[in-house]
């Protein structure tokens, strides 16, 4: 079954984390929450494979972690804080992570950040509404109408 | 009766709490954000708690998916540091007041907030940072006890910043029918803006940050209109947290004054900001006549309010 359209699938490069992601992740975050306990992550880098076999798991999911393609296990239910502890098994900083998914070296990154982040300024919306939000019955009007088109 | 003095807002980034356990604190880029921090120690060690009621949210640590409370009220009598995958952090275990919490619960629950109850919870460093950068480093013990009031901000939808702000009041309610003379500041934390998940991640909107902050004081019902995907449209994805300001601001008067503001860009993938609000004395609830009484306290308030002074925005850009 497809997602129901949400008004905040028009952020950008943004995957919520929401009730639907939730249920759909649950074995994704299952298992990256079993990472907290050394005996798990030994097993785990053993025979990443096998070990996954433990979790409730889809292909497509099993997919993204051995390919440890953050955004696509985001899209499919995992949530941040849970994969990140997949990353810090690998011995991956945090940065590093937000490099990979951002698409860019952990340096080029890191600069990014010093001087002052991303800019809200053109990614703000995927349907063109890219400007502040300043009256709040206008922005949700709009945000309406984004996602019946999409339907 | 127990009254809420003062109400502190504060980010709780993960790398703070690791450039403290590191020694890290005197690096360039690290004390840029600790020293923003100096004169709210000083505020603190002034206004002297008897209580700290902490609303922030857990990371995965003490909730993984499995249970995902909307509120949950710390009523135990302690709550150790979390291991969050670097073994535990190396501060004092958290003392509770589980007379104060439950007598909270019970209050806000017949006020209709359905909270849940928490008696074996561990802490990670959404509580435990805001407290080293408000109250130091003790080797300890904290010098007050503190209950935690955690929010789901991790699975959407966290719940809105109307309910996060009525809380706030409820809270405030239930506080004040304490009977024993307590002293109690409530911290709001998470936030500022930042996205760290995604492609969009590094997100940073210091513009909307420092209106946050400006109506946090002067204008907090206008904030508690802002819909969830305004948070995170402007404030990433992860900035959605900053409900939880809402439910310390909730529980201040209408009118405070703003003691002071920090803010700076960035701690790791995130805009740090900080405010400490405090409620005017004579709005605390007691009779005027008492308020000689409390003299001592009133020039303990005025003392800490001359300390410090109110810092402008004061990022990198």
């Amino acid at each position: 079954m497809a997602r129901t359209p949400q008004d905040y699938d028009d952020i950008p490069g943004t995957f919520v984390f929401d009730a639907e992601r939730s249920r759909e992740g649950y074995g994704i975050n299952m298992f990256c929450m079993s990472l907290m306990k050394d005996e798990n992550r030994k097993a785990f880098r053993a025979n990443e494979a096998e070990y996954l076999k433990r979790f409730k798991l889809t292909p497509e999911q099993i997919d993204a972690i051995l390919k440890r393609d953050y955004n696509r296990m985001l899209e499919l239910g995992g949530n941040i804080y849970f994969t990140a502890k997949l990353g810090a098994t690998d011995g991956h900083s945090f940065q590093h992570l937000a490099a990979v998914m951002t698409g860019s070296s952990q340096q080029d990154y890191a600069a990014m950040m010093l001087g002052g982040g991303r800019s809200v300024e053109g990614n703000r919306s995927r349907s063109g509404k890219d400007k502040p939000a300043r009256s709040k019955s206008k922005s949700k009007s709009s945000a309406k109408k984004s996602s019946a088109k999409r339907k | 009766m127990a009254r809420i003095i003062a109400g502190v807002g504060s980010s709780h980034v993960p790398a703070i709490g690791a450039a403290l356990d590191n020694g890290k604190t005197e690096e360039p880029y690290w004390k840029r954000v600790f020293s923003g921090f100096e004169k709210s120690k000083q505020w603190m060690a002034q206004a002297k708690p008897d209580v700290a009621i902490v609303v922030y949210n857990d990371h995965a640590s003490a909730f993984s998916v499995e249970m995902i409370p909307t509120f949950a009220l710390g009523c135990a009598a302690e709550f150790p540091p979390a291991d969050e995958g670097w073994g535990p952090r190396p501060v004092p275990v958290v003392k509770g007041h589980p007379a104060l919490a439950a007598h909270i619960a019970q209050s806000v629950i017949l006020d209709e907030f359905d909270l849940t109850i928490v008696n074996k919870m561990e802490v990670d460093h959404g509580l435990t940072v805001p407290m080293n950068l408000l109250f130091g480093q003790p080797k300890d013990a904290w010098p007050c006890p503190v209950i935690p009031l955690a929010v789901n901000v991790v699975m959407y939808p966290p719940p809105t910043g109307h309910r996060c702000y009525m809380l706030g009041k409820a809270i405030r309610k239930a506080v004040e029918s304490y009977p024993e003379d307590l002293n109690v500041v409530i911290f709001g934390t998470g936030g500022l803006s930042h996205q760290i998940s995604g492609p969009r991640a590094g997100l940073i909107n210091s513009k909307w940050d420092k209106s946050f902050l400006d109506n946090l004081t002067r204008d907090p019902k206008k904030l508690t209109r802002i819909p969830h995907i305004e948070y995170m449209r402007e404030a990433g994805a992860e900035g959605i947290e900053m409900v939880m300001w809402l439910i310390m601001r909730g529980a201040l008067d209408d009118k405070v004054d703003e003691v002071y503001r920090f803010y700076t860009v960035p701690a790791s993938n995130t805009a740090v900001g900080h405010i400490i609000l405090e409620n005017r004395r004579k709005a605390a609830g007691k009779s005027r006549s008492a308020g000689k009484a409390r003299a001592a306290g009133k020039s303990r308030q005025a003392a800490a309010r001359k300390s410090t002074q109110r810092i402008a925005s004061k990022g990198t850009r």
